[in-house]
């Protein structure tokens, strides 16, 4: 059993999220950076379907009440196991009563926390992911237990490692599609909407909102399918890219869809820092 | 019928389906038809109904969009019209009180029509479900009286209750949560849209029918006693 002994910013229960339910108006929920999530389960040898803790912006601490292999992948914030400093993208041997804590922010926005055979909370309609309405709980209090699997260190397993992908934390460019109304804009607009971005504090798992106005002439349209990645124009101007926990349908138009490979790294990304779509194929 | 129809690739991963640009009745009967031809696919992912469109969601990416859009086609022409059978009416009590009804006044001051006229008018018409969207159990309903179209507020509420009834321009329908709002709210319904311990956390289905049947504060209060025991039972019928 994994204890929260403090819960930092914002920190979940994710797993790839519930499909199947959007037509009941159900969120796809599900970890936001797919690409450190899967990294982290696949250096454990755990299934890609296994529940991870998903922690946003650092600060939390975790004890663990039993034995595991623990790997942390995404952002990196000088997280400790106990006194010593871990890195990234490697795989720990957990004792325990250690306690895994984070620290200063080296790279990256969320963290994930992948413990051998996954998180064992609740399953509600196929899926572990925290969600609104869905799950008993959106985010881990202090004081939550997790149960995890009991896990035997006698058998001496290798894992591997592997070398951190800065361009992941770093890289601004968003690969990305034309969407639905894409073809709605003007040269202008078109142009417009391939220069550089800044985030704005306006972001979350719901969406990222950029500070950048556009021009918008575009009707509304009627309200159809939306889903994560998708970048919206709002009658501001605005842009607004759709995340994890969007609706399932929304009525502004639709401009791009951005690449899963751009979504991870979106989920990265903080306030004030830069994107720029990149058209596939361009 | 069959329409013509638009199908473009949505990402990676997504075929969109569109239909024309209207919301008709005759629409969302095709478009839950041709749903149910796909839903079950074992290469699909998820299917996402709205207003004139059909999303269809992959597991895996789309490497030949041309092929993928065939295949649709195929199963286009393969659909057959949704049994009668299976589409349902539900009755939703809801309290038009003015304790509840919190812009009733304001709406039956700009209409020119006493209160009892708008809520007759809200309370006289099935309306059709064309989907689900918005938050968990929110009804996307067609076919509000013309004469009761009333523009979203300027100033959306930051909290409306759970069970709230409103009317946002030319749709009316239901917050199944507390949620902050914008539309005109005209009453409650103390009947659960969304209860996810439920087998089907939402009773209704795109292509369903709703008929609003005005009830007072007392049986309000009573059938909302009922719904938190568990045993009150929604009136339905086949249509």
């Amino acid at each position: 059993m994994i204890e929260v002994i403090h819960p930092g910013i914002y920190c979940s229960v994710q797993d790839e999220g519930r499909f199947g339910f959007a037509k009941i108006g159900i969120p796809m929920a599900g970890v936001m950076d797919q690409f450190s999530a899967h990294l982290g389960n696949s250096l454990l040898k755990n299934q890609k379907t296994d529940a991870l803790i998903e922690v946003t912006f650092g600060m939390a601490k975790f004890k663990f009440n039993i034995d595991t292999f623990i790997c942390i992948t995404g952002a990196d914030f000088s997280q400790k196991l106990n006194d010593d400093f871990i890195n990234t993208q490697e795989v720990y041997k957990v004792k325990k009563g250690s306690i895994l804590s984070f620290g200063k922010r080296n790279h990256g926005f969320r963290t994930y926390i992948a413990v051998k055979g996954g998180i064992q909370s609740e399953i509600v309609l196929k899926s572990r992911s925290f969600s609104k309405e869905i799950t008993s709980k959106i985010r881990l209090e202090k004081g939550d237990k997790l149960s995890i699997l009991a896990q035997k260190f006698i058998e001496y397993t290798r894992f591997s490692k592997v070398k951190i992908y800065e361009s992941h934390f770093l890289n601004p460019n968003l690969e990305c599609f034309p969407g639905p109304e894409f073809d709605r804009l003007n040269n202008s607009q078109k142009q417009q909407l391939l220069m550089s971005f800044t985030i704005s504090e306006d972001n979350n798992r719901v969406g990222y909102q950029l500070n950048e106005v556009l021009e918008n002439n575009l009707a509304p349209i009627l309200t159809s399918a939306v889903m994560p990645g998708t970048v919206q124009l709002t009658p501001s101007g605005k842009l607004v890219i759709l995340m994890r926990d969007c609706q399932v349908t929304g009525g502004y138009p639709r401009v791009l869809q951005l690449s899963e490979v751009a979504i991870s790294k979106m989920s990265q990304k903080i306030r004030s820092d830069h994107v720029k779509f990149v058209l596939n194929g361009q | 019928m069959n329409f013509e129809l638009s199908y473009k690739p949505f990402g990676a991963f997504a075929i969109l389906i569109e239909w024309p640009s209207i919301i008709d009745e005759v629409i969302i009967q095709d478009i839950v038809a041709f749903e149910k031809e796909i839903e079950n696919k074992e290469s699909v992912l998820e299917a996402v109904i709205a207003y004139n469109s059909l999303l269809v969601r992959y597991h895996e990416p789309i490497l030949n969009v041309s092929l993928k859009i065939q295949e649709l086609q195929v199963l286009y022409d393969l659909k057959r019209p949704i049994q009668k059978q299976s589409q349902k009416l539900w009755e939703i009590p809801v309290c038009y009180d003015l304790s509840f009804g919190l812009d009733l006044k304001e709406i039956s001051r700009q209409k020119k029509q006493p209160l009892e006229e708008i809520i007759a008018l809200h309370s006289s018409v099935d309306y059709l479900i064309y989907f689900i969207g918005f938050q968990p159990g929110f009804l996307y309903l067609g076919g509000l009286h013309k004469k009761i179209h009333t523009p979203r507020k300027s100033n959306p509420r930051l909290r409306v209750d759970k069970g709230s009834l409103g009317i946002g321009g030319k749709q009316t329908g239901i917050y199944p949560q507390d949620s902050s709002g914008g539309w005109n709210i005209i009453g409650k319904s103390p009947v659960d849209f969304f209860t996810i311990s439920n087998e089907q956390p939402c009773f209704a289905k795109p292509g369903d029918r709703i008929r609003f049947s005005p009830i007072n504060l007392n049986t309000f209060y009573q059938i909302e006693k009922e719904v938190s025991n568990g045993t009150h039972i929604l009136r339905s019928k086949l249509l």
